[in-house]
């Protein structure tokens, strides 16, 4: 039993982090109304793009000198997070840019 | 996670991903409102730039170093590469092609993530085991089911279903997770453990390409939701990593989120989340108890332009075979004719309409339908009985009336569009083929409908053509 309070103690902060941030996900998406459901799955995969600040740390601090795995997959991890943020966001700003159009009309 | 020591740099670092964090919920909060949402994915896209911008000049590592200037030249670079590429894709692409570029990308942002903290479990500076092996696996498990449900979305890769698979990928989840309680055991061999982690790397990809496998076509929209909150995990996790507040806030939302909208995709189908997992659905299910009597009547499109032309009220039922046929554009201008002509033309959307909750909506916005014309199901069908005509197009399941009358049937309960109420049905529909549900729809046979098969695209053209011409 000991380990187990052991990691909920080494931990406490963020089990609170993730608990209270999964409420206020919910919170947050709970009354949409389906219209937006497409652009808001869109737009949240672009924040989950987020990944890229890992990329950028691993990347950022990887030793230039020499071949290693955080180079290359550093460079891959990058590139890859920037395909999801920035595709993410410009699909779900087309999508929205439709919204507005025909409300102009 | 890796220590960090109090630096000024450290403080407005830490703080900037705070704002970050303040904007991502922002931007996710004003998403999902119609009038503030493009506004809202600005807010979110400012504060990854922002959360970006401050690592590259401030993040620090334990050895106290800032990112070199090579490095942050290197990294620019990729960044650019990465940029070009996302956006000319995400420009040229059709909307109807939009969930499988959704699927794509989550699936880029999965590696990414697994990468990182594949690379992380071998940094003597990282003391946080448990997150990383977590973060590697769901960000790769990931990565390879939206491949799959990409290559399934664009028709590039077909269902493969034996009843096997729920056992043989029940056994790969309880392997996996025995690998991560076994890689977290204290006193475990360092060279056994390298190798280890490279096992639960590849056996995650597996897993994921295994799960998405046996689930239909149709179920994917659930599945690519489910997915993209599993990405937000992952980075979450990644975030603990460099206990970056940014990536867990953010990657949590975006967990939380994903997965209140399965839920909500599920109950627009009427489906639990286990059912489309374990893929249970059609199939074994015996048929109707309600007997399907009458027969098909087909209609001339001569005919069926009379009937519109000389109606009052039209409601357009859009369903799959419309935005597979690429029809909305057509469709769209049988409205405009029929409206110039003093008919009232509304759009009845059920929320399981399209590919995805929503993609309907978008399509016809894309088609320039006003905002006023696309009226949801439970507005609608209170009104259904004044319809003179209600025109199919391309629906199936979302129209049976078995949903309110047959409770043997596997739709019943879920919410229908009830065009059976109206004074005629056209139905433009492909062939004689079932719906998802693979069960037959007692309205085609009903004594009010009349059938009008074809290609959406071509029969709504012809439709078009023999109205100009009244």
């Amino acid at each position: 039993m000991e380990p187990i309070f052991e990691f909920l103690f080494t931990y406490r902060y963020e089990i609170f982090i993730i608990v209270l941030a999964s409420f206020l996900g919910i919170e947050v998406i709970s009354h949409v109304p389906s219209v937006l459901h497409t652009p808001l799955m869109s737009g949240a995969n672009a924040v989950s793009g987020v990944i890229i600040i890992g990329g950028i740390i691993l990347l950022g601090h990887a030793d230039l000198s020499r071949f290693s795995g955080e180079l290359v997959f550093g460079m891959i991890a990058v590139f890859f997070a920037t395909l999801n943020v920035a595709g993410g966001f410009v699909v779900t700003d087309r999508m929205l840019e439709m919204f507005r159009k025909k409300k102009q009309k | 996670m890796i220590q960090q020591t109090f630096t000024i740099g450290s403080a407005i670092l830490d703080f900037s991903y705070l704002l970050s964090a303040i904007l991502f919920v922002i931007g996710l909060k004003m998403l999902s409102k119609p009038e503030t949402a493009r506004a809202g994915n600005l807010w979110a896209a400012a504060g990854m730039l922002l959360a970006m911008i401050t690592t590259l000049l401030l993040h620090k590592d334990p050895q106290g170093s800032l990112i070199q200037f090579q490095n942050a030249m290197l990294v620019l670079l990729v960044i650019a590469a990465g940029t070009v590429v996302g956006w000319i894709i995400a420009r040229k692409i059709h909307m109807t092609a939009m969930p499988q570029m959704v699927s794509f990308y989550n699936a880029t942002g999965g590696a990414a993530s697994g990468l990182v903290a594949l690379m992380e479990y071998g940094n003597p500076d990282n003391s946080s085991l448990l997150v990383t092996l977590l973060g590697m696996t769901v960000g790769n498990i990931a990565f390879s089911g939206s491949m799959i449900a990409y290559g399934k979305l664009d028709g590039k890769i077909k269902d493969w279903f034996s009843p096997v698979m729920k056992y043989i990928n029940l056994f790969l989840l309880l392997l996996t997770i025995t690998l991560v309680v076994i890689l977290m055991l204290p006193g475990i061999d360092q060279g056994t453990a390298r190798i280890l982690v490279y096992v639960l790397f590849f056996l995650a990809l597996v897993y994921g390409i295994l799960f998405v496998m046996p689930i239909g076509g149709a179920d994917m929209p659930v599945v690519i939701s489910l997915l993209n909150s599993l990405t937000g995990v992952a980075a979450a996790m990644a975030g603990f990593i460099y206990d970056n507040q940014a990536m867990i806030l953010g990657g949590i939302l975006v967990g939380a989120a994903g997965t209140i909208l399965t839920i909500l995709m599920c109950r627009a189908m009427n489906r639990s989340l286990l059912n489309v997992i374990v893929g249970a659905f059609g199939g074994e299910t015996s048929g109707t108890a309600v007997g399907i009597s009458g027969i098909m009547r087909e209609i001339t499109l001569s005919d069926a332009g009379i009937l519109l032309n000389y109606s009052q009220k039209v409601v357009i039922v859009p369903g799959y075979g419309l935005a597979a046929a690429q029809a909305q554009h057509v469709c769209r201008e049988l409205d405009r004719l029929l409206s110039d002509r003093g008919v009232d033309v509304r759009y009845a959307i059920h929320p399981g309409a399209g590919r995805m909750p929503g993609h309907m909506n978008v399509l016809l916005a894309e088609a320039h339908v006003p905002y006023e014309k696309l009226v949801e199901m439970e507005h609608i069908n209170p009104d259904m009985v004044n319809v003179d005509v209600a025109v199919i197009i391309g629906a199936n399941d979302v129209v049976n009336p078995a949903a309110l009358n047959d409770p043997s049937g596997p739709i019943y309960g879920m919410p229908i569009i009830r065009a059976h109420e109206a004074k005629n049905i056209i139905v433009i529909k492909r062939g004689m083929g079932k719906g998802y549900a693979a069960i037959e729809n007692q309205l085609f046979y009903n004594d009010k409908t009349r059938m009008l098969f074809g290609n959406a695209k071509d029969v709504l053209h012809k439709l078009v053509d023999e109205l100009k011409t009244m």
